[in-house]
């Protein structure tokens, strides 16, 4: 492993770490501020020009707060909890091609940290193990409530993993390869995905709801309880962590989605980078969208519809793409 | 204001919502889900908020620097009026204020002055136990205590919430026969003078 690389590889780390931490920050204002327009508010308004540095006023907030620690919590498994969330949420950023590639004073950078041949599957994979943040954090709480929500994560996340997977199994037949850059190339050739895979797309696209845990099936922080489900006992920078996992993941599956099933940056020229962000930015605002038009789903519809519909769904769906494949 | 004063919120009348029986049967909740799920009605409530972004008809008042006007009957801080005539105090010290106060929270005491009228030495409202019914500008006979539309009160001082002269029309408000008559609770209605009656003995 030569210089050149290892230090690319970390600059690349810091700044996507850095972009993303930033862009969660965004993320919250851009959040507030659509749900407020949806609802005839208008948001944050007072810290800085239309209320721009409320993001700042909440940073500032968050890290000067008593870090507080509950009697009868299982201290170090409650500190490490968030960490889980955040690191898992960047380290599934480490396969994604999030920009063509391009070139900086003759010297060729890919934005994407490590092209490995598993690409979708440690994307998917490293996302689901973020599911031990609320899952540990609040089985450590002390708290019936967090509990509870955290017995509720896991059974969504567990759930919806399934229909991730098989929804996901369809396209990956058809490319022949688990790297998200090979999924980008195969559709420059044969068009989007998502015209020969409408099915697996809708069904991705819902499952990611439940893996970032959003609005229709927002069942890990319970609003209807009023308290914050696993995020109960959390105060301060630890229940930012939470959140910046949360936001930071909802940036990356909107990475994910355009580039297996939406073209994704295309071709590489400066139209495809930007049609890719675009697509990235309409998935992250439906977020938001659903958040301020949909209910909630209760805890068993969640599950009916994700054993009893989806994952049927889904196992049709790959069985006919394997039969139009064979034939 | 008008829009406010506006209470017919179901322009169109209101009319029942019609609601399918619940099913009871498995087939019957199945299709019922299908119909659910192919009736595009979450794409109804995406258009709707969509909608209401595009239009932008923002409703929120940001507070301090804008306010909601508010109607003349509503009842905030009290207010003593004067006389047009002599810019002298309306209260004639009757009582009848502290007598129906129905937390007690108004307190006054008279004396017969020197030139042998009842005068009113001392007089408060202790508006932390206010709860601004209205009975005290609606029993007044002299329209001299009223309510006013200043409703930001906060204090952390309990002194604060008594202070007479605050309520009182400061005299250079008079001078300038600036005092606003009072249209709200307890005010004389607009054709007062229609229907007043003589007294019983005149006829």
């Amino acid at each position: 492993m030569d210089n050149a690389y290892l230090i690319e590889t970390v600059i690349k780390v810091v700044v996507i770490l850095l972009i993303f931490s930033a862009l969660a920050g965004i993320g919250t204002y851009f959040e507030r501020k659509v749900l407020a327009f949806m609802q005839r508010r208008l948001g944050p308004m007072n810290v800085g020009p239309f209320g721009l540095l409320q993001v700042g006023a909440d940073g500032i907030k968050l890290f000067t707060k008593e870090d507080i620690i509950p009697t009868n919590v299982v201290a170090p498994i409650f500190k490490i909890a968030p960490v889980i969330t955040a690191a898992t949420a960047f380290m599934a950023a480490a396969a994604i091609p999030f920009l063509p590639a391009f070139t900086v004073f003759g010297y060729e950078v890919h934005p994407i940290v490590a092209d490995i041949n598993i690409g979708i599957l440690y994307v998917l994979g490293v996302m689901a193990v973020g599911l031990f943040g609320p899952l540990l954090g609040g089985m450590a709480s002390a708290n019936k409530f967090s509990l509870l929500s955290a017995a509720r994560a896991a059974a969504v996340f567990i759930s919806y993993e399934v229909v991730t997977g098989l929804s996901i199994l369809a396209p990956i037949m058809m490319v022949g390869s688990l790297s998200l850059i090979d999924f980008n190339n195969y559709q420059i050739e044969n068009g989007w995905i998502v015209w020969s895979q409408p099915v697996a797309f809708i069904l991705f696209w819902i499952a990611a709801f439940a893996e970032t845990g959003r609005t229709p099936f927002h069942l890990i922080a319970n609003d209807h309880e009023i308290i914050d489900g696993f995020g109960t006992e959390y105060s301060g920078m630890r229940w930012g962590l939470f959140f910046i996992g949360e936001y930071a993941n909802m940036f990356f599956i909107s990475f994910v989605i355009p580039i297996i099933f939406l073209g994704g940056f295309g071709d590489g020229s400066v139209l495809g980078a930007l049609a890719l962000l675009g697509k990235m930015a309409f998935f992250f605002f439906f977020f938001l969208w659903t958040r301020a038009a949909w209910p909630d789903v209760r805890p068993d519809q969640l599950m009916w519809l994700c054993w009893k519909v989806l994952m049927p769904v889904a196992v049709i769906n790959v069985v006919i793409t394997g039969f139009v494949m064979m034939f | 204001m008008e829009q406010f004063n506006n209470r017919n919120v179901a322009e169109g009348g209101y009319y029942l919502v019609d609601i399918e029986d619940y099913p009871t049967d498995g087939w019957g909740k199945f299709k019922r889900v299908v119909k659910r799920s192919f009736k595009g009605e979450l794409f109804v409530g995406l258009w709707v908020v969509l909608r209401e972004m595009i239009r932008f008809d923002i409703h929120t008042i940001s507070y301090p620097e804008e306010k909601m006007p508010i109607g003349p009957r509503y009842r905030a801080i009290h207010e003593m009026k004067r006389l047009w005539e002599s810019d002298t105090e309306r209260c004639i010290g009757c009582g009848l204020c502290e007598k129906i106060c129905i937390s007690d929270c108004i307190r006054m005491d008279t004396k017969i002055d020197e030139e042998s009228r009842k005068e009113v030495s001392e007089y408060t409202i202790n508006l932390g136990r206010c709860i601004f019914c209205g009975y005290c500008a609606e029993v007044c006979p002299e329209l001299a205590i009223t309510h006013g539309g200043e409703y930001e009160n906060a204090s952390d001082q309990r002194e604060h919430f008594v202070e007479y002269a605050d309520m009182l029309t400061p005299l250079d408000t008079m001078k300038a026969n600036a005092q606003k008559e009072f249209d709200g609770f307890g005010a004389i209605t607009p054709h007062e003078d229609e229907r007043v009656k003589k007294t019983p003995l005149s006829y």
